[in-house]
C-alpha cells in the first residue's frame, strides 16, 4: 500500500484524512476490471464496502478494450466518509458510462473521484453525477479527463448537479481536463441549486404535503443518474437511494 | 362558501392587499377584473397560502358541505340525516396542501415546470394525498388512468402530454389547458383561476370555457375567475363582476359591468 495521502495530493484534497489515517493499512488495492474487446459489462456499487472507523472505500481500475462498453452505477451514502475511486482507460471506439448519486447529511463526507483516460481514438465517455446534501454534509465529485495525443474524435461528457437541502451543506465539483488531441468534444456542466420553492408551492396547491412534494422532486433529480441503467439495476439502486433520501429530507 | 373580510396582505415588505372583502356563495361564478399590478394574483396566492405572502389583518373562512362523521353508529339514524354537514374552516390557519384538500384549486397565471416528474404521477399522488386527508381510499392506478383519460378528453388534451414532465416544454396555451385538466381530475369545490384565458388561441379558449362550465358549474361549487377579457366571460357567464384596484374591491356589479369596463376602461368606470 502507498503512503497515506496528504491534503497536497489533489485527488485527496477533500478527503477525511484523519479518519483515513487509522484504517489506511486496511485499504485494499484497486480492483482490476478488464472488459474484453467488443464486449459489454455492467457493474453497480449500491453500498461502498466499509473498511472501518466510519470509512468506506471502493477503488476500481478499469480497462475497456477496443469497441467494448462498461456501464457503472454507484451510490455514495450512509457512511461517515465514503469514497469511490474510478480509474478508466478507454480503447479505440469504446464507451464508458457512469451514473452516480451522492446522498449525505449530518457531517458526512462523500466523494466520487474519476480519472478517465481516453488513450485511443473514437472512444466516448459519459458521466452523470447527482448530489443531494443536507445538514453539514460535503459531497465531492472530481473528474479528471485525459485525452491522449492520438485519441482523436474523443467525446467525453460530464454532467454534475448538486442540490443543497440546507445552506450549511457543501458541494464540490472539480473537473480537470488534460487534452493533447485536437479533434475532441469535452462537455462539462456543473450546477449547485436548492429545491425550487415555486415548484414546492405549486405542488402544495394540488394537495401534496411538503414531504411528498420534496420526495418527488428529489427522486426526479437523482433519477438522471440512473436513466442509463438496465431496468432491474435501476430499480435496485434507485430504490436504495430513495430509502436513504427519505431519511435525509 | 368563501367569505373574505378586510383582508390585508404583504408580499415581502410591501402591502399589496388593502382591506379586501368578498363573499362567494355556492353555485356562483365571480369575475375579478382590474388593472395590471392591482393585486389580483396576490389575492389568488394569498388564498392559496403561498409562503412570503403574509396576512396582516382580516379573515377568510371557507365553508363546504362534507360527509358527516357518524358519531355513534347506534344513534346515527340514516333516515333523518342526509349524511352531510357544513364545515367552516379558517383558511388562513391552514397549510397550502390542507387548503387544497379542503377543496380549493388555484389555476396559476404562470404554471410552474417540474422537471422529471410526470403529470400522471404528480396528479395521482396529489389526488390521493387529498383523498387521504379527507379519509377516502386512494384511487388505484387503473381508476386514476380512467379518470385522467376522461378529463384529458374533456379538454382535448393528448394523453401522451400527460406522460411528460409537468409543464416542461409545454407552450403557454398548453400549460393553461393543463391547469384545467388538473382541475378536472382534482374536482375542487372552489376554483380560483388566474388569467387561465391568457395565451389561449380561439379554439382553445372555447374548449377551456366549456371545460370550466362542465367541471365547475354545479350547485355545490363556485369559481373566482380573474381575467382581463370579456371573451372568457361570454363563455363562462359570471353572476358577479368585481373591479379590483389598489388592493381592494372598488366596484361590484353584474355581467354588464364587464361590458362597461371593456367599453370605457377602468379609470372611467371604477373611479
Ligand atoms: N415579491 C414582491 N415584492 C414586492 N412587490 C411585489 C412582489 N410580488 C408582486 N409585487 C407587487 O404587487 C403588486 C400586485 O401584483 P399582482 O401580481 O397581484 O398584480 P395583478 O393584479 O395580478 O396584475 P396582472 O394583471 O399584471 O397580472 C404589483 O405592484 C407587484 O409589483
Ligand atoms: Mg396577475
Amino acid at each position: 500500500m502507498n503512503a497515506l495521502p496528504t491534503k497536497g495530493d489533489e485527488a485527496w484534497r477533500y478527503a477525511d484524512l484523519k479518519l483515513l489515517a487509522d484504517v489506511w493499512q486496511d485499504v485494499p488495492s484497486p480492483e482490476q476490471i478488464t472488459v474484453k474487446a467488443g464486449e459489454s459489462m455492467a457493474r453497480q456499487i449500491c453500498e461502498i464496502p466499509v473498511i472501518g472507523n466510519g470509512v468506506a472505500m471502493a477503488d476500481l481500475d478499469i480497462v475497456i478494450e477496443d469497441g467494448a462498453t462498461f456501464t457503472l452505477h454507484v451510490l455514495a451514502a450512509a457512511v461517515q466518509y465514503g469514497r469511490i475511486n474510478i480509474k478508466t482507460t478507454l480503447g479505440k471506439g469504446s464507451h464508458f458510462e457512469l451514473g452516480g448519486a451522492i446522498l449525505g447529511n449530518g457531517d458526512q463526507s462523500l466523494e466520487i473521484v474519476t480519472e478517465t483516460i481516453h488513450a485511443k481514438p473514437e472512444a466516448t465517455s459519459n458521466q452523470v453525477v447527482r448530489s443531494v446534501l443536507g445538514g453539514k454534509a460535503t459531497g465531492t465529485f472530481m473528474g479528471k479527463v485525459h485525452v491522449a495525443r492520438d485519441a482523436q474524435r474523443t467525446d467525453a461528457a460530464q454532467s454534475v448537479k448538486s442540490m443543497l437541502l440546507d445552506r450549511s451543506a457543501t458541494a464540490n465539483s472539480k473537473p480537470e481536463l488534460e487534452i493533447f488531441a485536437d479533434d475532441v468534444l469535452c462537455a462539462h456542466g456543473a450546477t449547485v441549486g436548492e429545491l425550487d420553492k415555486e415548484a414546492l408551492f405549486y405542488m402544495a396547491s394540488r394537495g401534496l404535503d411538503p414531504e411528498t412534494a420534496k420526495r418527488l422532486m428529489l427522486q426526479a433529480f437523482i433519477g438522471d443518474a440512473f436513466v442509463s441503467a438496465a431496468d432491474d439495476v435501476r430499480e435496485a439502486i434507485e430504490g436504495k437511494a430513495l430509502t436513504i433520501l427519505e431519511a435525509l429530507s | 362558501m368563501l367569505k373574505i373580510e378586510n383582508l390585508q396582505a404583504n408580499v415581502g415588505v410591501t402591502q399589496i392587499l388593502n382591506g379586501l372583502s368578498l363573499t362567494i356563495n355556492a353555485g356562483e361564478i365571480h369575475a375579478i377584473m382590474g388593472p395590471n399590478g392591482a393585486g389580483k394574483s396576490t389575492l389568488a396566492y394569498t388564498l392559496g397560502g403561498r409562503p412570503n405572502y403574509e396576512v396582516t389583518d382580516g379573515s377568510v373562512s371557507f365553508t363546504t358541505s362534507v360527509r358527516a362523521e357518524p358519531v355513534d353508529a347506534q344513534t346515527d339514524d340514516p333516515s333523518t340525516s342526509s349524511g352531510r354537514t357544513d364545515q367552516t374552516l379558517d383558511l388562513l390557519d391552514m397549510d397550502p396542501h390542507e387548503r387544497a384538500a379542503a377543496g380549493i384549486f388555484l389555476g396559476f397565471q404562470y404554471p410552474v415546470e417540474i422537471p422529471g416528474v410526470s403529470n400522471l404521477q404528480f396528479l395521482r399522488e396529489s389526488l390521493n394525498a387529498q383523498r387521504k386527508v379527507r379519509g377516502e381510499d386512494p384511487l388505484s392506478g387503473a381508476e386514476f388512468i380512467k379518470l385522467a383519460k376522461e378529463k384529458a378528453g374533456l379538454l382535448k388534451m393528448d394523453m401522451e402530454m400527460l406522460k411528460r414532465a409537468v409543464n416542461v416544454g409545454f407552450s403557454g396555451g398548453e400549460k393553461k389547458r393543463n391547469e384545467m385538466v388538473q382541475m378536472g381530475i382534482i374536482d375542487p369545490k372552489l376554483a380560483i383561476l388566474d388569467e387561465t384565458d391568457s395565451g389561449l388561441d380561439i379554439d382553445a379558449l372555447r374548449i377551456v370555457g366549456d371545460g370550466i362550465n362542465s367541471i365547475m358549474r354545479k350547485p355545490d361549487k363556485a369559481v373566482l375567475l380573474i381575467t382581463h377579457y370579456q371573451r372568457l366571460l361570454d363563455l363562462v357567464k359570471p353572476d358577479f363582476v368585481h373591479v379590483l384596484a389598489n388592493g381592494k374591491i372598488v366596484k361590484t356589479g353584474g355581467p354588464e359591468l364587464a361590458l362597461e369596463l371593456e367599453e370605457h376602461g377602468y379609470e372611467a368606470v371604477a373611479a
